[in-house]
């Protein structure tokens, strides 16, 4: 139970109503989207709405020794809103006002809470769009999605969220409140410290506001799909597409146990002996571009021995998009836990990490299924198993740990958009060594020497802190 | 851990009697947090325990015994839903989250009891013929407490009742329906006929129908008399049961729907009419699921489900309902109800029904199948949030222009008369199938 006091002074500073205590409440806070992760109820949790607020919360917390999670809609798939070591949850949740919208200078203000997709729904009508879009677009924050520096389906031509933060305030563990960063393209006023906090998953500081890069939205679209016998093929389509110099907005690609799950699922009409299957999307501003970058496609999928569809009208891209839109849900429908890794590798060498994938499953007898973002070379093996079943969970964890040691060996990396978190700080060493730990560890201590942000994500807390 | 109950009658147990029943839903879900794009409540509560998947943990929390059914904030936290199922649309792994929200509330009911004016309320509920007495006690009484609005034939709070009552939204602002001196099933026969019968149907009148809004009732009968249909409306029918199995008293809802199905197999009919998104979803799903360890039940609950139809289905996909020729010179928007839609599958017929009216303008409002707030009688226990609701459900109607707005569930016309009296423009709240009704009648007159 949490001293009493504690209580009181966190209601003085942000209002009884932004105090939470229950039992009942810190259960509803207990957990984020991420499967087969520890659980652990925090002592409380504070809804502030301005960085007044947070500030005197990080003051309390360090006059208390709490420990402080901040948490947007805690969709994130890598247990990194989990308070495993106790203490607060700081949710955004209530702090949620886009602040400005800036269509001379192409920017959007906003506090943390605010939801990507009611950003883009309130910048829809100037005809300008925030990229990026994990799957989460209509619940994740854009705080949340900042410090995980999510990616999206449109990646490979849009980049991810580092790509479009230009400047940020945060609240430090020290309680000071600095700003970065703002309106202008360029800005190389001391070190860049946005890339510093975007993608530091609430380690580093808690970011109290943000502003971010718009751009016009894209006027014309077109989608195509190619369905493939062999995984050689979509592989050889991916790299013609790139070598034709066409960069589409979304290229993703599905394996054989992808296709076959979403069709009993779904029944979109996929034949279920493919290989593989490619969905593309190409987007412009004017009508003659994008139908060059379309005719480009078609041709290179006629080159890859494909059996492939384009769409002429919305309803039809309706149709392509539907075995994309289905591969979560189809899957996930499989079994009681669901696990979606991001092991990303260079778009060279995508063909050989699903090959991989469907080695790995057969040797552990565990069901993979793989989708993925072939663009960028960011893949989702999905591994479906019954929690309840211990042995069938320990096949499972091994099957994980051999992705991530194909994923490295191929020259990728990890993470390519759910972060560290808790899922994944064990592999940490095998792709950064002991010198990237210690230079982790290094900046972590300059800025929260005393792990009262965010601890037991991406590092472990050392046992003299502890 | 929740001790199961044993349904009497050597029925086996449901997840209505045994909250462990749900396991395998709890399972479902991957706290992807989908949920809270649509979730109403959530909308304006803006914490996690007004939402689905945190109300997913608490039911999980309780079957592992980490925490308890006595835990008051459980209690308070399993009752802020509407029940409108906007989640289970978004929901990636199909949760029947349906079925675990009435499961923890059911087990909530047995450990705790009813609160005392829930168990008032819903005793009556089950003696049709003293519940029937009661309703006509209160509109024979509602002009002490309120005063009326003939125009609207709405009633709103006196003086001293409106100050008593203001916190829960009683106050003297407050519109509702005015309750009927003459409900429904005593100003017709229990058998309607056309001059020619093409087909006999029994209708179902939901006890909203009945008491507040007979006139849509005689606009549903005079629409399907109208296309040769022969109306079965038997006297003894009693509420659906909705109101009571989303309290989680589940033996009240068993005893209703028990008496509904011997009413309803006692016409002869083949098809079943309703006129309420909730009562038409009690007899296509949880007469089902309520009845499923029944062996006399069960199968008279599986008959009725596949033949009842909302009466814009029956028009459009069963009958195919005479063209109406009378012109209804009216902007109109549709609003989707929640249960109508979400449970029912209704969307498309209600809007080709009102297309097909002549002089009606259609104008779709912006998210139409958002939960106007009123879930039954959550706008009696959780009054700010269902206003707050009603409010932006009341902004997307003025923006539409129109100036009568169509609906195909009573208490959804209940909570938008309120709300667009206080944030509207005076719109006309309306039944769709009253609209048909009036261009049948104005066929006649030209």
């Amino acid at each position: 139970m949490l001293d009493k006091l504690v209580v009181q002074q966190l209601q003085e500073a942000v209002g009884n109503h932004n105090v939470l205590t229950s039992k009942m409440d810190m259960v509803s806070y207990s957990y984020d989207a991420t499967a087969d992760m520890p659980r652990e109820l925090p002592d409380v949790v504070v809804l502030p709405t301005s960085a007044e607020m947070v500030q005197q919360v990080v003051q309390i917390a360090r006059a208390h020794g709490l420990a402080i999670y901040p948490r947007g809609a805690g969709s994130n798939l890598s247990g990194g809103t989990i308070p495993v070591k106790k203490g607060i949850v700081l949710s955004f949740q209530r702090m949620n006002k886009i602040l400005d919208i800036d269509t001379a200078n192409l920017t959007a203000t906003v506090q943390p809470g605010v939801v990507i997709g009611d950003l883009n729904a309130a910048i829809a009508k100037h005809g300008l769009i925030y990229p990026p879009d994990p799957g989460t677009v209509a619940t994740a924050t854009m705080g949340g999605s900042c410090a995980e520096n999510s990616g999206g389906l449109r990646g490979l031509k849009y980049g991810v969220t580092k790509n479009y933060i230009m400047g940020m305030e945060v609240v430090l563990a020290n309680g000071e409140k600095v700003r970065f960063g703002g309106k202008t393209v360029k800005n190389v006023t001391a070190y860049d410290f946005t890339n510093l906090f975007v993608g530091s998953e609430g380690t580093l500081g808690i970011t109290t506001e943000i502003t971010c890069k718009l751009i016009p939205a894209p006027k014309f679209r077109r989608a195509m799909m190619g369905i493939f016998q062999t995984l050689e093929d979509a592989g050889n389509a991916v790299a013609g597409i790139i070598a034709a110099k066409v960069i589409p907005a979304t290229l993703e690609i599905m394996d054989n146990m992808t296709i076959r799950t979403v069709e009993d699922f779904a029944h979109i009409g996929l034949p279920v002996q493919a290989k593989a299957l490619l969905l593309c999307e190409v987007d412009g501003m004017s009508q003659d571009l994008v139908d060059s970058e379309a005719e480009a496609v078609i041709a290179v999928l006629g080159r890859n021995n494909c059996e492939y569809k384009a769409a002429s009208s919305d309803a039809e891209r309706d149709q392509l998009w539907a075995a994309r839109r289905n591969a979560l849900p189809a899957l996930a429908s499989l079994n009681n836990t669901c696990i979606v890794e991001d092991a990303t590798v260079p778009r060279s060498r995508i063909t050989e990490m699903l090959v991989a994938c469907e080695a790995i499953a057969e040797k552990y007898q565990v069901t993979i299924g793989t989708f993925g973002h072939a663009g960028d070379g960011n893949m989702h093996p999905t591994i479906l198993f019954d929690k309840y079943d211990k042995e069938k969970t320990a096949q499972v964890h091994l099957a994980v740990d051999e992705i991530f040691a194909t994923a490295i060996a191929l020259g990728g990396t990890l993470s390519g958009e759910h972060g560290i978190g808790m899922a994944k700080m064990k592999y940490l060493k095998s792709e950064l060594n002991q010198s990237g730990l210690n230079l982790i560890r290094t900046v972590k201590e300059a800025l929260d020497p005393d792990y009262l942000l965010n601890p037991g994500k991406m590092l472990a807390v050392p046992e003299v802190v502890a | 851990m929740t001790a199961g109950n044993h349904p009497k009658g050597g029925a086996a147990p449901t997840y209505h009697d045994d909250l462990a029943i749900v396991r395998s839903e709890i399972d479902k879900c991957m706290k992807c947090g989908n949920c809270m794009a649509v979730c109403p409540v959530y909308s304006v509560d803006k914490n996690e325990a007004a939402v689905t998947r945190s109300k997913i943990a608490v039911a999980d929390a309780v079957l592992d015994g980490r925490l308890s059914l006595d835990d008051p904030d459980v209690y308070t936290m399993a009752f802020n839903c509407l029940v409108c199922k906007s989640c289970m649309t978004n929901c990636p792994t199909q949760v029947s989250f349906d079925r675990i929200a009435i499961a923890l509330r059911a087990a909530l009911v047995r450990k705790n009891g009813l609160p005392w004016l829930k168990k008032m309320i819903f005793s009556t509920l089950k003696n049709p013929r003293l519940f029937n007495t009661a309703m006509k006690a209160g509109a024979a009484m509602q002009g002490v407490v309120f005063k009326g609005d003939r125009r609207i034939k709405a009633i709103s709070p006196r003086s001293p009742f409106a100050l008593v009552g203001g916190s829960l939204g009683f106050d003297a602002g407050r519109k509702m329906p005015e309750l009927t001196v003459t409900p429904l099933r005593d100003r017709v026969a229990e058998v309607i006929k056309p001059a020619e019968v093409k087909m006999k149907v029994a209708f179902f009148t939901g006890d909203s129908l009945n008491y507040f809004y007979p006139d849509a009732g005689l606009d549903l009968i005079e629409v399907l008399t109208e296309n040769g249909v022969e109306v079965h409306i038997p006297k003894g029918q009693s509420c659906c049961g909705i109101p009571v199995l989303v309290h989680g008293d589940i033996d009240t809802a068993r005893s209703l729907a028990r008496n509904n199905l011997d009413q309803f197999d006692a016409t002869g009919c083949e098809y079943l009419i309703t006129g309420c998104g909730s009562c038409g979803g009690a007899w296509q799903h949880d007469y089902v699921e309520i009845m499923a360890g029944d062996p006399v039940y069960r199968a008279k609950a599986e008959y009725w489900s596949k033949r009842t139809f909302d009466i814009s289905t029956f028009l459009t996909q069963v009958l195919r309902f005479r063209q109406p020729k009378g012109v209804v010179d009216k902007v109109v928007t549709y609003h989707d109800s929640c249960h109508l839609k979400k449970t029912m599958k209704v969307a498309s017929e209600p809007r080709e029904i009102l297309k097909s009216i002549p002089g009606v303008t259609f104008k779709e409002m912006a998210a139409p199948d958002t939960c106007c707030g009123s879930g039954g009688s959550f706008v009696l226990t959780h009054y700010d949030t269902s206003a707050s609701l009603g409010r932006s459900k009341a902004q997307d109607i003025n923006q539409t222009g129109a100036g009568t707005v169509a609906t195909g569930c009573p208490a959804c016309m209940m909570q938008l008369l309120d709300n667009l009296s206080r944030y509207g423009q005076q719109q006309e709240v309306t039944h769709y199938i009253s609209l048909l009704a009036e261009s049948y009648r104005k066929e006649k007159q030209a």
